[in-house]
């Protein structure tokens, strides 16, 4: 695990160090992310300034979700989103020589494919996470100080698994970035907001793909809401559900991708 | 004690789609390899050569575990590639011609750093061994250029050092001397001959270039449609396919191709006054042949050759299938 660490970031060291030759490209790059990253908390802070609560959710509350489900989705944009290059790698026959070295392909491509960039979206969500827990009305109880950082953790498992698995595709069909998106940022998205506002399918599939596992089921219990699973039918213990469900998430997008790489197919020659 | 490289029956078959009309498609099934069965011992160099498809690449890549095989057996260095491939990479080396395994966007030298890290070479040892590539293929110029502004042949120079650097008992090599001009072609199979008798190095090379196989190989195997077609030493594939030799003549005046009344020999060619006279080394002798000719007409000059290796792969390629 150490060792992995260590090689991970010596092969993010020199994927940075290349990026840095295109200068100009990797500051725009980075300035371009931060900005969007800025204006995407801006958009819910405008509604509240018409609204008071959505759903029955205060800002601070939608803060709370939007924190936790970023900070989340940050991490594994940081460190495994990378793997969504493979399709790329696959095309032009660059996969074989991740095949060829004594490490793990999943561990090279999120190390190869490491971009600074990623890292504004990450600190963003943090900040709007820790203002959020400062604002909420909790009495912050052993047991929510504890949800906080399980539920990040099972939210990057959940986020992290949802990348591996639609890259995985890749291995079969040539292009499904698009399709692959639907459920990554898609997901992204879903976390904002209360699961409330959404069409009861989208509400299913955030259920089914375990995305509402991610922040909103474990946010019931911390900011004491949790009255509302009785909406969705959630008996009492999926409150607490969370790291369980990433742990499944992350041994089935484990399970798909080994097999995915049997399936490898190579290019000619 | 089993060979150092060995294939049993292997095949591998990939599924296609064929389009049928404008959006029917059928599912088509192609063998890339189909029955393979070979072993190579520690040490040895052996040539792996085939027409384009012929499944070269696909059995190379298999070997590394990079392809699962679709049947049949490998074990290659008594290990499984597939089920052991992690453990397997520390104890083989690959170059791809045609793809480089180096960061493209750094320098020369970082790459030979990231792969100390990522094989967990010992420093000495790296040091070592970088410091006797460095001098071997003379990379000290460019060590810190970045690759991309590497020739060709500086590339696949830095290519051969990153695929050694990690001491690998085993080298593939996949076209490591496509695109190259002839100095360089010569510097990269002096430098394989090197690794190959002082590092005790097996290595298998694939190959269209068959100045490769002749300077280099002791063994040779050819595989066509899948299949191994020949196998064995280099010289005893070239007699038993090059039963013949070839004497060209210059005429004193052009001529139409000469008949000597002789079995065995054949007019080849006939380009003004010269022509090329085939004849089988079993029927008759080079001095009957030139003796024939010079008692029907005046010859100004005279040559006899032997076939080389390219007419032997023309021959075993192009001959009819055996059942």
């Amino acid at each position: 695990m150490v060792e992995a660490v260590r090689i991970y970031g010596h092969l993010a060291a020199a994927r940075v160090r290349a990026d840095w030759q295109y200068r100009t490209s990797f500051v725009l790059f980075t300035l371009g992310q931060a900005l969007i990253t800025f204006l995407d908390f801006a958009a819910i802070a405008v509604i509240f300034g018409r609204v008071d609560v959505i759903e029955g959710w205060s800002l601070a509350e939608v803060a709370f979700l939007y924190g936790a489900g970023g900070t989340a989705f940050g991490l594994a944009d940081c460190f495994i989103s990378a793997v969504e290059r493979c399709s790329q790698r696959i095309k032009d026959g660059a996969f074989d020589r991740l095949l060829i070295r004594p490490l793990g392909p999943l561990l090279q491509l999120s190390a190869e494919e490491f971009a600074f960039r990623r890292f504004g979206k990450l600190a963003q969500a943090m900040t709007v996470f820790g203002i959020a827990m400062a604002a909420v009305d909790v009495d912050w109880t052993l047991g929510r100080v504890l949800m906080v950082p399980s539920m990040v953790l099972a939210g990057f498992a959940i986020f992290g698994a949802i990348f591996v698995i639609t890259s995985s595709l890749a291995f079969w069909t040539v292009d499904t970035q698009e399709f692959a998106n639907a459920f990554t940022y898609g997901g992204n998205f879903m976390t904002q907001y209360p699961l409330g506002i959404f069409a009861p399918w989208m509400r299913r599939l955030a259920m089914l793909t375990g995305v509402a596992f991610v922040n909103y089921v474990p946010a019931l219990y911390v900011l004491g809401r949790d009255g509302e699973r009785e909406r969705f039918g959630l008996p009492a213990w999926t409150l607490f559900a969370s790291p369980a469900v990433g742990l499944a998430a992350a041994l089935i997008a484990v399970w798909v991708w080994r097999t995915a790489i049997r399936h490898y197919r190579s290019t000619g020659s | 004690m089993s060979a150092h490289i060995e294939l049993v029956d292997v095949e591998k078959s990939f599924s296609v789609w064929e389009r049928r009309g404008v959006v029917r498609r059928s599912r088509k099934t192609v063998a890339a390899v189909a029955g393979v069965s070979l072993a190579i011992e520690r040490g040895e160099l052996c040539g792996y050569i085939g027409p384009n498809g012929a499944g070269k690449s696909t059995t190379v890549k298999m070997l590394t575990g990079i392809l699962v095989p679709s049947a049949g057996t490998i074990r290659v260095a008594g290990l499984d590639p597939q089920r052991n491939r992690v453990d397997l990479a520390r104890r083989i080396g690959v170059v791809f011609g045609q793809r480089t395994q180096l960061w493209w966007d750094l320098p020369l030298s970082d790459s030979f750093e990231l792969l100390r890290h990522v094989y967990r070479i010992p420093s000495d040892r790296f040091r070592s061994n970088l410091s006797s590539f460095v001098e071997l293929l003379d990379l000290g110029p460019f060590l810190s250029t970045p690759v991309r502004q590497l020739s060709l042949g500086q590339r696949m120079r830095g290519d051969l050092t990153a695929a050694l650097l990690h001491d690998p008992e085993i080298l593939y090599l996949d076209e490591p001397t496509i695109g190259l001009d002839v100095v360089s072609k010569s510097n990269v199979r002096e430098f394989l001959a090197t690794v190959n008798r002082e590092r005790g190095v097996t290595i298998l090379l694939t190959t269209h270039d068959l100045a490769d196989v002749e300077r280099l190989c002791s063994r040779l195997v050819v595989i066509d449609h899948g299949r191994v077609i020949e196998d064995g030493p280099v010289a005893a594939i070239k007699d038993r396919f090059a039963g013949w030799r070839r004497v060209v003549v210059d005429l004193e005046e052009p001529a139409p191709g000469l008949d000597l009344g002789l079995a065995g020999v054949e007019v080849e060619k006939v380009d003004g006054p010269r022509q090329w006279l085939r004849f089988d080394r079993t029927a008759t002798t080079a001095a009957a042949v030139v003796s024939a000719v010079v008692a029907r007409v005046k010859i100004v000059d005279l040559s006899v050759e032997d076939p080389d290796i390219e007419d032997v792969i023309t021959t075993i390629y192009t001959r009819p299938p055996t059942p």
